[in-house]
Parts: structure tokens; sequence; C-alpha cells
């Protein structure tokens, strides 16, 4: 972790899993959007999708309980709550494409204040990792972000414009950080709560862009 | 009677796979990966392949000695790789397949996984191309076809048909007609569709006709091959619990440090 500040993983994925509305349709990318499956949510119906076809999966299983047939997108072994479905790779990318999806949830690398981000390809490198990202990216009625404030040597990951190839334009609605949460408006990037024991001045340092920050900034909702 | 499409051995399934060849190989993170036909292939020794796949490895439940795609490239059988990864996902880890990238060995076309899957699945469906939005707006779409429809850009795509598809499944009745089970399915019948040889792996001895209700069929016998039943492990290779791959890899790790 590049900075220890502010939220946990687990709090910042807690914070954007309450925003989702019962009955949605919900993909978590690898890495740190995983933990929105762990939320409580309560009377809320939430159905998890998963790029390789599992609709509807629930909890990780323990150890020496793996299923050696089932997987999510990220490799871990889980469990299918009553109800679930499984179908092939194209029918889980064609439930995709047609804007199925109520909310997928990513991690990037970059987000720029337009709404463009950048998850697929790090500074230099030759080729990159796609997965799903774009598909879902392009598609799904809502992209939230789940990512540190900042890179491991300090810089911004919220920035005015994505420096590194994009995974999809104008596409992320709202972000989430160890600093607080985020909004892309039309007028930009907007603070809408920051993370306890944090200063506005401390985020305002560690953005690369014009952010929007209303006189009072509420805390960030926490679980419970 | 039509030759049976029952196979004694996979390499008795692989010996005629000739050179500059396009294979699918199956598989999500393990579940349903052909392992045991990367293993037979890196033994007959086909050159000039490009290998579609998920990724260039598969998943992290794999022991370091289970055969992968990587046997392939190490041996300079593979010219190119269709991927949706072509890097590694964590700064940490490294890739057999970076090396040949990096240095020039070997070439890759870099796809967004739904369009991987749809290019398939149009091969197989008799369908040339088709638009779809993904990856329109980034690198991946530079100086290529787009078209306007309802006010949306969409990006063309091009079927991506295979010579043959290496996948894994449950069950296989001697017709060819397959039932896979939980997250195995993946990409596995959309790359038989899309293949003129479908080889397949089968985890359960291989059934008589019937034996599969019509209706339970996943995959009709129509886009099957050849079949081989996976022999019990050590021969064949079967999925391993996590705890069963670290515990593999740290006597892997052992041998090779008392060898030194």
């Amino acid at each position: 972790m590049s900075d220890a500040k502010g939220l946990t993983r687990q709090q910042m994925c807690d914070r954007l899993a309450m925003e989702f509305e019962d009955g949605w349709i919900v993909n978590l990318g690898i890495g740190i959007p995983t933990l929105c499956s762990n939320y409580d949510f309560g009377d809320r119906q939430i159905i998890f999708h998963s790029e390789n076809g599992v609709v509807g999966y629930g909890p990780l299983t323990a150890p020496g309980k793996e299923d050696l047939h089932l997987v999510n997108a990220g490799g871990q072994h889980v469990t299918m709550n009553p109800g679930s479905a499984i179908v092939h790779h194209a029918d889980a990318f064609g439930m995709i494409r047609s804007g199925r999806i109520d909310v997928t949830v990513l991690g990037a690398y970059e987000v720029a204040e337009n709404g463009d981000f950048a998850n697929w390809k790090m500074a230099g490198q030759k080729g990159g990792g796609i997965g799903g990202a774009m598909d879902l990216a392009a598609c799904a009625k809502h992209v939230f972000v789940a990512m540190e404030q900042t890179t491991r040597r300090g810089a911004p990951r919220l920035v005015e414009r994505c420096a590194i190839p994009v995974t999809a334009k104008g596409a992320v609605d709202l972000v989430v950080t160890n600093y607080g949460l985020f909004e892309i408006t039309p007028d930009g990037m907007a603070l809408k709560e920051i993370a306890p024991g944090i200063s506005v001045d401390e985020v305002k340092a560690t953005v690369g862009c014009y952010l929007i920050v209303p006189a009072e900034v509420p805390p960030v909702r926490m679980r419970g | 009677m039509p030759k049976s499409k029952i196979y004694p051995s996979f390499d008795v399934a692989v010996a005629d796979i000739p050179d500059n060849v396009t294979i699918g190989f199956g598989g999500f993170a393990v579940v349903g990966q052909p392992v045991n036909l990367y293993g037979a292939l890196a033994k007959q020794g086909a050159k000039g392949l490009i290998c579609v796949s998920n990724g260039t490895r598969g998943g992290s439940t794999l022991p370091e000695d289970a055969p992968t795609m990587e046997w392939l490239i190490k041996n300079d059988q593979v010219v190119k790789v269709v991927c949706a990864f072509t890097a590694p996902t964590r700064a940490s880890q490294r890739l057999v397949f970076s090396e040949y990238y990096e240095s020039g060995r070997i070439d890759a076309e870099l796809v967004p996984q739904g369009t991987l899957a749809e290019r398939m699945r149009a091969a197989g469906a008799g369908i040339p191309a088709f638009y779809t939005p993904a990856a329109v707006g980034t690198e991946l779409a530079e100086g290529r076809e787009t078209r306007v429809f309802n006010g949306r850009q969409y990006l063309l795509e091009e079927a991506l048909p295979l010579d043959y598809a290496f996948v894994r499944a449950y069950q296989a009745d001697s017709f060819g007609n397959l039932r896979f089970r939980r997250s195995q399915r993946n990409f596995n019948p959309i790359m038989a569709m899309a293949a003129k040889v479908t080889i397949v792996e089968v985890e359960e001895d291989i059934l008589p006709p019937g034996a599969i209700d019509p209706d339970d069929v996943h995959l009709s016998g129509i886009f099957v091959h050849r079949l081989v039943k996976v022999p019990p492990a050590p021969e064949g290779w079967w999925p391993m619990r996590p705890a069963e791959v670290a515990a593999r890899n740290a006597e892997l790790a052992k041998a090779q440090g008392d060898a030194r």
C-alpha cells in the first residue's frame, strides 16, 4: 500500500457498496474492488456478475472447501447463491455490452477530471492487461473506481488528463480513495466526502487537477 | 460408421497438428484450462503457432510444473498470441511470455476480453465482422474503422476463426456432446464453435449416446472432433486446491535448491 493514511481498502469498498441499489447487477474488478462483496447489504438483493459467466456468486469459500470448477473473474474460489446461473463467456459479455450491468467497480492507475481513466497499461510497459475492463467501462450504467490516492512514489492518481493510455473516455462517475470520495461532475472533479484524519489541504496537495470543494465537506460515511 | 471421436491418449489426439496453425486454448483462471493438451502439444513440437487464449499462463492456482502456454513459448513453438492479457497484472509478477515479447521473439495482439469472445463466437456463427462499443476512444482503436449507430460510436471487429480448439469439459458422450461444470464453460464452447477441429480433455468416463439428456447438452457434438479421457493423477493433470498448489510449489522450490 502506497499510503496507510485515511481509509482502509475495506472501508473504501464499503463506501462504494453503500451506493448499490436493491436489485442491481454488479461486476467487481480484480484487486481492491473485490472487497465490495464483503459489505453487508441487509435486505438489498445484489447480484454479482463475473466475466467468466458466473451470475449470482456469493462469498469466498473457506480453505479446503473450494469447488475447483468455480471461480470469479479474479480467479478466487467463490460460492453460488440460490438462483445463480452459469453462462459462457460470449453471453457474459453480451450482458455487459447490452447494458445489463448496473455498476462496475474497477481499480485504476489514473482517473481524469473528465471521467477518462486508465487501468490496463502501466507507463513504459509493452503489452497490457485489459481483461474485461474496456467492455465494462464502455457499457456499464455506472463506473466506480477504487484506488489509492497516490502512487507508491506519491504522484497523484486523480489528474487533469490521463498520461497513460485510457481504458475508456468519460466513463467514471465516482471514485473512492483512502483520502475520500470524489464525484466526476460536468464541472470537473468534486470532493464529496473526506476520510477521517485527512485535511482538505492534504487532499488538494495530492491531486493533479482542480478540485471542487464545498464549504463543508462531510466525513466519509461508514458502515453501521 | 464414421470414425470414432474417442482417442486413446493426448499424444495421439495432437499427433497430426501441423506447423503454422491457429489454436484456441479455453479456460479461465485455470478452470476449464486444457492443461493436459498443453503438455501433449509441447511434446509434439508443432511450430509457428498462433495461440489464442485469455492470457499466456492461466491463474495462480496451477503449480509451477503444470503445463501451460509457457511450455510452448519456451519451446519456441509460438510466433504470436492473441489475448486479453499480454502483461502481468501486478508489478511483482513476471511472465515467461514477457521476456519473449519484450525481446521481439513473439508478436502479440491485445484484445478486450468481450471482443475476444465475440470474435470467436462470430467465427462460429458464420458472421465475418461486427461493431462493438468496447475500446472506442482508446489506443486500440487508433486508425481503425468506426461507425456511428443511434448516435454512438462503435469499432469494427473481425471474426477470429481457429484451426484447432483445445478445451476441457466435465462430461462427454461418444458423439462429442459436452457438458461443462460451473465456471468451466467460459471460453470453451465458443472456441469449439470457431474451430475446424476441436480436441477435448474430458474429466468423467466418456458416456454412451443418450446418457446426457439432450436438454442438458451445453455444446453439440457437431463442434467436437476428438475426445480424450483425463487419466488419474499423476499421469493426468487435475485441478488442485490453493493449499495443495502452495505445498507443491514449496516442494519444487526445495528440490531445485537441493539440486544446486
